[in-house]
């Protein structure tokens, strides 16, 4: 039995599920938050690399590449808002966060 | 089976156990830890799909950089896990049924969609010895060079917006600003005083000491 691409799709979509279902559990908790969204990009990143390993096509994995760029870009911007939202409100709670509510 | 069979289900195990505990996990210092070894299990499946390069720079750039950054931070902040922990089990059934909507959904895609060969195709521009960095960089830096400079300029806004984001001036450390500093001119720190000249001093009148003196070397 060899390795196919199902198998490394499979992952994807396990790992994916596994992060929305985090995402629906800890909606209070920001951090935990940011750390399923990178678990979700980890799982598309893994079905770019499978299929481009299976199609035989590199442009894949550059588009992972960019990925990466981007998600640590966009991680490093969100532990400065949480930093920030920690020193203004005292906790991290995402009900809170209703000061635009007016 | 053979033995990338067995290493692929070993890794792909310890990576869906590490997710799973990072989504329950009640410390959040341990939820990133277990999201540091998720990144280096996806790390290792993709050497078994040959993406050498992109391997490595996952764990430099996640477990080097990114994470780092989010152990930082969840130590620095004093949280209240308790009170964050309220209600997670009131949203297990919805959070569950949307978990599994989204895994079938993406079985019967499998299912049906995909129909590929057996086996890896060959990368239709790689020689058997050329290898996974040369292939990347060749497409990076001509194709796609455009585009890496964007990428390039967005890391340099992130670096920007973060560093403006969390800079603050405490009130309590005592500092000069370089501009006035620079800017200073001589009035503002010389005061010229204009006083009335001074006489001069009268003559001190001696008298009862030279008396004294005077009687002492007549005794």
């Amino acid at each position: 039995m060899t390795l196919t691409l199902g198998h490394f799709l499979s992952l994807g979509a396990m790992l994916f599920a596994l992060s929305v279902i985090g995402i629906f559990l800890n909606r209070k908790n920001l951090i935990v938050l940011l750390m399923a969204i990178e678990l979700m990009l980890l799982a598309v990143n893994m079905n770019f690399v499978a299929f481009s390993h299976y199609l035989g096509d590199m442009h894949g994995q550059i588009f992972v590449f960019f990925i990466l760029t981007v998600a640590a870009a966009e991680s490093a911007i969100g532990l400065a808002l949480l930093v920030l939202l920690f020193r203004n409100k005292s906790n991290i709670n995402v009900d809170e966060l209703n000061s635009l509510k007016g | 089976m053979d033995v990338k069979t067995g290493l692929f289900y070993l890794f792909a195990a310890v990576l869906l156990f590490a997710a799973f505990r990072v989504i329950t996990s009640r410390n959040p210092v341990y939820a990133a830890l277990y999201l540091v070894l998720a990144f280096f299990q996806a790390s290792a499946i993709w050497l078994l799909l040959r993406a050498e390069f992109l391997a490595i720079s996952l764990v430099l750039v996640y477990v080097g950089a990114v994470m780092v950054l989010f152990l930082f931070v969840v130590m620095m902040l004093d949280i209240d896990v308790d009170g964050l922990r309220e209600g997670f089990w009131k949203h297990f059934p919805l959070a569950a049924g949307i978990g599994a909507l989204i895994a079938l959904e993406m079985a019967a895609v499998l299912m049906g969609g995909f129909r590929l060969g057996e086996g890896p195709r060959a990368m239709a521009t790689t020689s058997p010895n050329s290898s996974n960095t040369l292939e990347l960089g060749k497409l990076l830096y001509s194709e796609y060079l455009y585009p890496l400079e964007i990428a390039a300029v967005i890391l340099l806004v992130a670096i920007i917006a973060a560093i403006a984001l969390t800079l603050r001036t405490r009130k309590d450390s005592k500092y000069v600003n370089p501009s006035d500093q620079v800017r200073v001119k001589a009035r503002d720190r010389v005061r010229i005083v204009q006083m009335p000249v001074t006489r001069a001093a009268e003559p001190v009148v001696e008298a009862p000491a030279a008396d004294a003196a005077a009687k002492e070397n007549k005794a």
